[in-house]
């Protein structure tokens, strides 16, 4: 094979290559993306699929906003994003609070046992999801091992009703997401150097003080990748306040099911569904931008 | 360049002091004043115990047993941010997420100092280490010696009784690390400052210091100047670590006064030390003689007094300023020798496989039992 072939060759491959991922982005991310927003702008009716079909006979285009401006009207939807964003933000915060301490200790601990804790800390993710949230049901019920240690124990004497409260939805939350916040952390954490928290100290910092004043902005780049993947997919979770919620509880990806399933209003599901991404995209941007400063403050 | 203002008068004192990690000794029963203003590095391999020994001045550490004090006051216990101590450390540990100004600022924001005065004295120390151009950038837009003069202004803008350096010019290339010696060596002669150096190069501890530390395996082996331990090193360990020698290992034939007899075997001869305590007849003893103690010469040397020995050219090299040959004993024995070339010589001196006689005066070798 000559050089010149064997050149458009890997030139080919290169181009495949970067393909790939793009082909897939485009089938499987923006196309239903590009399905859902047009649902979203038509009207329900009864047949098969539940919407007006985006072309009448006439060949005009028949989009609408009136789900959107549904969206506005009714103040259920307003309370419930809000709320979303509340409890995914607490859950967030919480999982913050609890995961920095424990990536902290990953990180400083020596390396046999390092690699033990970074073990136990992926290792529920060899049972699935369901199982895992199913399994907090059988711990939080009146009659759950929690109830029962406690009555037992002579704590409490009637059992309290853990379940379908909002503290339920949050005990879900953190345990489902606290991996996503301590991986990126102890990433982070374990890079850093040592000799930076000493320097520190000897320079007159109280162990406090060092770790605001070098730990904690050092750290930074961790602690807003943890807190994205942890709000995100909290901001939209649909099992968790599903299973261990209150009917009270209604939080938006519980009214986004609801809305395609139970109501059958795809319009009004899918416009759900949009506004709910538009609210993610502010994080996502804050992300990138904060990356972008990063990559440069440390070229 | 030894002994820059230096005082007799203890201001580090360290009272028996040991570190053990498990049952290791890091640092082991080590026992050392050091004079208010000296120069005073620690010298050793790695794993000698320098660095452990100087995380605990810095109070890194906390001994397992023994005292530390400084200016009289007992801060073994004492926290790192407490001491009156500042550090350099070997990766610099410069704050990355700072400027350059703010990173020597730091100190003195946290000991309370008004605005205007840390903006005063940071200026200053910025101008000193030649970086007051440099104030607002970040470190990574920083060169490895600006950085390592950072970290040094950042340590001494907070007027320390002491300055721990661990291993201050490691990550320099060699030119730099030349001038920064001096650069280090002026900067505390103007300050009056303790330094306490760190270090496994020789080299560096030689030039820079009022005296010297060898340290091994977490003892202390010998604390002199730096003439004190090159001329007169007190065992095999410091005298093979400090530059290059030729050490003979024999048995004590004779004693006569402080001259000693001694038969080497491989050397091929009978070797001559001035000893203040000699040794007994018949014990093993090291004859050690530098390179550039040992005198070269195609024809007998007369001097009866003189240890003298034959033998042949093995290798030699030049060097420009100085010649090194490596010489065959008849013993088998190779000997380095080093010769100044004075003369631009014309004339051809030695060459390969000539035979020569190498010759040293019983003053220049030592004779070392440990």
């Amino acid at each position: 094979m000559s050089t010149a072939a064997g050149l458009r060759h890997d030139l080919l491959w290169q181009k495949v290559t970067i393909a790939i991922p793009y082909v897939w982005l485009l089938v499987y991310f923006l196309a239903p993306f590009a399905i859902i927003l047009k649902i979203s702008l038509a009207d329900p009716v009864i047949a098969q699929p539940p919407f007006t079909p985006f072309f009448d006979s006439q060949g005009d285009i028949t989009a609408t906003s009136d789900n959107y401006s549904f969206l506005l009207t009714d103040k259920l939807y307003a309370v419930t994003y809000l709320k979303s964003v509340f409890m995914a933000l607490v859950a967030t915060l919480l999982c913050l609070a609890l995961g920095f301490p424990m990536a902290y200790g990953i990180a400083r601990a020596d390396e046999s046992t390092r690699n033990l804790l970074l073990l136990l800390i992926v290792l529920p993710f060899w049972i699935s999801f369901l199982l895992r949230v199913y399994a907090w049901m059988g711990l939080l019920n009146n009659y759950g091992v929690i109830n029962n240690v406690l009555m037992w124990l002579n704590v409490i004497d009637k059992p309290i009703a853990f379940m379908y409260t909002d503290f339920a939805i949050y005990v879900g939350l953190v345990y489902s997401y606290l991996p996503f916040m301590v991986l990126p952390l102890y990433a982070t954490l374990e890079r850093m150097d040592l000799d930076l928290v000493e320097a520190a100290q000897d320079l007159g910092a109280r162990p406090s003080q060092a770790f605001w004043d070098v730990t904690w902005p050092l750290a930074r780049p961790g602690v807003i990748a943890g807190c994205l993947l942890v709000f995100i997919p909290a901001m939209g979770e649909y099992v968790i306040p599903y299973l261990l919620g209150g009917p009270e509880s209604l939080l938006i990806g519980r009214v986004l099911f609801d809305e395609f399933f139970v109501n059958r209003d795809w319009p009004l599901a899918s416009a759900v569904a949009i506004v709910l991404l538009l609210i993610l995209v502010v994080p996502i941007v804050f992300l990138q931008r904060s990356q972008a400063r990063d990559a440069e403050g440390h070229a | 360049m030894a002994g820059n203002g230096a005082s007799s008068t203890p201001f580090i004192e360290i009272r028996d002091v040991s570190k053990y990690f498990g049952d290791f000794a890091a640092v082991d029963s080590v026992s050392l004043t050091i004079g208010k203003g000296e120069l005073f590095s620690i010298l050793g391999g790695s794993g000698c115990g320098k660095t452990t020994l100087l995380r605990m001045l810095a109070g890194f550490e906390v001994p397992t047993k023994g005292r530390i004090l400084i200016d009289g006051v007992d801060i073994t216990e004492m926290p790192p941010y407490e001491r009156p101590v500042n550090m350099m450390f070997q990766s610099y540990a410069i704050f990355p997420h700072m400027t350059v100004e703010k990173n020597v600022a730091y100190g003195l924001e946290k000991e309370g100092i008004p605005r205007e005065e840390i903006k005063r004295r940071v200026g200053e120390m910025l101008n000193m280490v030649q970086l007051g151009a440099f104030a607002a950038r970040k470190p990574h837009q920083l060169s490895g010696g600006q950085r390592q003069r950072v970290a040094l202004a950042r340590a001494l803008v907070k007027r320390p009784k002491v300055l721990l350096l661990d291993e201050p010019l490691a990550a320099l290339d060699k030119k730099l690390r030349e001038r920064t010696q001096f650069e280090l060596m002026s900067i505390q002669y103007k300050l009056g400052i303790t330094f306490v150096v760190v270090t496994h190069d020789q080299e560096e501890a030689m030039i820079l210091s009022s005296r010297i530390a060898v340290m091994d395996k977490g003892r202390l082996i010998q604390v002199g100047t730096p003439k004190e331990v090159y001329e007169y090193p007190n065992c095999r360990f410091v005298a093979d670590f400090i530059g290059n020698i030729n050490m003979f290992e024999g048995t004590v034939v004779d004693v006569d006064g402080d001259r000693v007899r001694v038969n080497c075997k491989d050397a091929g001869g009978e070797l001559v030390a001035l000893s203040d305590s000699p040794p007994l007849a018949g014990s093993a003893v090291c004859v050690a003689v530098r390179p550039e103690k040992i005198f070269i010469s195609q024809n007998e040397p007369e001097n009866s007094e003189d240890t003298r020995l034959a033998g042949v050219v093995e290798d030699l090299g030049y060097f420009g300023n100085l010649s090194l040959y490596r010489i065959r004993l008849e013993g088998g024995r190779i000997v380095q020798v080093s010769a100044q070339n004075r003369r631009r010589s014309a004339e051809r001196f030695l060459e390969w496989d000539d035979k020569v006689f190498i010759s040293w005066r019983p003053r220049s070798a030592v004779l070392l039992t440990d």
